[in-house]
C-alpha cells in the first residue's frame, strides 16, 4: 500500500535549508558546533559532539533513555531541536562526576546494584538528578511517580528506587 | 526526520507575519507531540517557526479575580505554582496525571491545547485515516479500536482528544486568548476543541496563521470539592481510557453547583449541560452521581473493542464525584482509588 504521507511529501518544495552554526555549554564546556536544523539535541549530542553516554532508546519520548539536563531541568533530549536550544546550559551523564569521583546518584546505582544490561541507566540517573534538584518527591510513591518517564526493560526498579532513596538521603 | 527550515519568531506579530508567509509553515513550542509526528511522517512542515522564546511565560491574577497563564509556561511550572496549587488544584492535579516529569518540562500551555489524537491509525501512515488524510476513510472504526471515543464520533473520526489539563480546564470553563493577523480574539474553552463531523482534520477552531497567547482561569477554582480520576492500561504515564475531572460547590449536603467533564472518551472533553443541572439542589450520594453519570454518557456508542468505556465510565463518574463531595482528591501518587 503506497504511504500516504510519503506522498504528502512529494508535493513539498523547499530550498535545502542552510545548517545553522549554535553554541551550547555541555558539561561546563562552551561548544560551538553546525548542525541541520532538524538534528535533536540527542543526535547533537551523539553524533555531533561524541557524549555517546546519553542513549537513543525509542526516540519517541517514550523511555526516558535521552534523558538530560537543560537549564538544570530533565528533558526528553530526543523530542527538541538541538537548534532551539541555542546559548542553553547541557548537562549529560558525562558530566556528572567531579574530579574523578563518583556523582552520589552514580555511587548510589552501584551500591544497589540499580541496573542489568545498563542502556537506561545513564537516562535514570540524569532523570533522577533533576528529580532530586525538583523536590517534590519525598516517598518511594512519588520517587516511582516522578521516575516513570524513564523505562528499565531489566525490571531494575525496586533497586533504581532505593538508589535514589539513598542519594536523596545524602543530598 | 525530513528537511525543514528553522526561524526564531521575536515576538506575536512576528510570529504570525512568519506563518502567514508559508502555508506549509508550523509553529513549534515545547515539540514533545510536533517532533514525534514529523519522525512519523504524520506532519510534514516545510518550515518551523519557533516560538518557544516568546515572553508568554508569566501566571498572574487578573483584575477579575482570576488567572492569565501565558501560552509558553511548561506545564510542570503550572502545577507546581503556589496559585494554581492553593486556588485551582484540580488543574494541577490533571497536569501531573499527564506525561512524564521530562515531557511535562518541555511542553507548554498552548501546546497541550494543541495536540493531537493518539490514535493508532493516525500515527500509522499506511493505513487509512481522515483526520492524517481527509477523505481516505478511517481504519479505526472497524478495526483495533480499544483506545477511541465512545461519545461524539462520526462516520469519518473515532479518534480521542489525548490531554489530561485539558479535562480540568474544560470543567473550569477556562478562556483561550488567540492573535491572528486580524487582531486578537477570546474563545470559551468549550468551543475551542471541535467534534470530527466530517472535517476530523481539523481538531480545534484555531486558524491556521493565529497563535495562542495566553490561557484565562475565571475566579471559581473548586478547590475544597474536587477531583481527577484517571483510570489508564499502566498506573502511570500512559494515555487515559477514561478520566474525570468533578468540581462542586456545596452547601452542607446539598450541591450549589456542578462541573464535570470526561478526558479520552471524546474528540474533545466531553461535558453536558443536563448533567451539571441534574445535580443542582440534590444532595451529594451516590443516587445523584449515578443520575449525572447517566445524563452524561447519553448518547454513548461502543465500536466493539472500547464497548467497556461506558461502564468504566459511569463507574468512574461516580467515584469521582464521590471524592470530590467527600472532599478527598484522587492522589496522582498513591494509585488506590480511596
Amino acid at each position: 500500500m503506497a504511504r500516504s504521507g510519503t506522498a504528502k511529501r512529494a508535493t513539498r518544495t523547499i530550498t535545502m535549508p542552510d545548517k545553522i552554526p549554535i553554541r551550547l555549554t555541555v558539561n561546563g564546556n562552551r561548544m560551538e558546533l553546525t548542525v541541520a536544523p532538524w538534528t535533536t539535541l540527542l543526535d547533537a549530542l551523539r553524533d555531533h559532539l561524541d557524549l555517546t553516554g546519553t542513549k537513543k532508546g525509542c526516540d519517541h519520548g517514550q523511555c526516558g533513555a535521552c534523558t538530560v539536563l537543560v537549564d538544570g531541568r530533565r528533558i526528553n533530549s530526543c523530542l527538541t531541536l538541538a537548534v532551539m536550544k541555542e546559548g542553553a546550559e547541557i548537562v549529560t551523564i558525562e558530566g556528572l562526576a567531579h574530579n574523578g569521583e563518583l556523582h552520589p546518584l552514580q555511587q548510589a546505582f552501584i551500591d544497589h546494584d540499580a541496573f542489568q544490561c545498563g542502556y537506561c541507566t545513564s537516562g535514570q540517573i540524569c532523570s533522577a538528578a533533576g528529580l532530586i534538584a525538583e523536590g517534590k518527591a519525598k516517598t518511594a510513591d512519588e520517587i516511582r511517580e516522578l521516575m516513570s518517564g524513564n523505562i528499565c526493560r531489566c525490571g531494575a526498579y525496586p533497586n533504581i528506587v532505593a538508589a535514589i532513596q539513598q542519594a536523596m538521603e545524602r543530598s | 526526520m525530513i528537511p525543514f527550515q528553522y526561524a526564531r519568531a521575536n515576538d506575536v506579530a512576528d510570529a504570525i507575519k512568519q506563518i502567514a508567509a508559508d502555508p506549509s509553515a508550523k509553529f513549534i513550542a515545547g515539540g514533545t507531540n510536533l517532533i514525534d509526528l514529523i519522525k512519523y511522517d504524520v506532519e510534514g512542515p516545510s518550515r518551523l517557526v519557533d516560538i518557544s522564546h516568546l515572553p508568554l511565560r508569566s501566571i498572574e491574577p487578573t483584575s477579575a479575580g482570576g488567572v492569565m497563564i501565558g501560552a509558553m509556561v511548561p506545564n510542570t511550572d503550572l502545577a507546581y505554582h503556589p496559585m494554581i496549587e492553593e486556588r485551582y488544584p484540580l488543574l494541577s492535579r490533571a497536569i501531573l496525571s499527564g506525561a512524564s516529569q521530562q515531557l511535562r518540562n518541555m511542553a507548554s500551555t498552548g501546546g497541550n491545547l494543541l495536540q493531537r489524537t493518539r490514535c493508532f491509525y493516525f500515527y500509522d501512515t499506511a493505513m487509512p485515516c481522515n483526520k492524517r488524510e481527509p477523505g481516505s476513510g478511517c481504519s479505526a472504526i472497524e478495526g483495533v479500536n480499544r483506545i477511541n471515543a465512545i461519545l461524539g464520533t462520526s462516520e469519518a473520526c473515532i479518534a480521542t482528544h489525548p490531554s489530561d489539563m485539558c479535562v480540568a480546564l474544560a470543567a473550569l470553563e477556562a478562556t483561550v486568548h488567540v492573535t491572528g493577523p486580524a487582531g486578537t480574539r477570546s474563545i470559551a474553552f468549550a468551543d475551542f476543541h471541535r467534534l470530527p463531523d466530517n472535517t476530523p482534520q481539523r481538531d480545534t477552531n484555531l486558524e491556521p496563521d493565529e497563535i495562542i497567547t495566553a490561557i484565562e482561569l475565571p475566579p471559581k477554582g473548586f478547590s475544597t470539592n474536587y477531583s481527577y480520576l484517571k483510570i489508564r492500561d499502566r498506573l502511570s504515564y500512559a494515555f487515559a481510557l477514561v478520566s474525570v475531572a468533578a468540581a462542586l460547590e456545596l452547601d452542607g449536603d446539598t450541591i450549589k453547583e456542578a462541573r464535570l467533564a470526561l478526558g479520552g472518551v471524546a474528540h474533545k472533553p466531553w461535558r453536558s449541560s443536563a448533567a451539571e443541572a441534574a445535580l443542582l439542589g440534590q444532595r451529594a450520594d451516590a443516587t445523584a452521581f449515578a443520575q449525572a453519570a447517566d445524563w452524561l454518557l447519553h448518547g454513548a456508542k461502543g465500536y466493539g473493542h472500547n464497548n467497556f468505556k461506558i461502564g468504566l465510565a459511569r463507574r468512574a463518574i461516580i467515584r469521582t464525584l464521590d471524592q470530590a463531595a467527600r472532599g478527598k482528591p484522587q492522589s496522582v501518587s498513591d494509585k488506590k482509588i480511596r
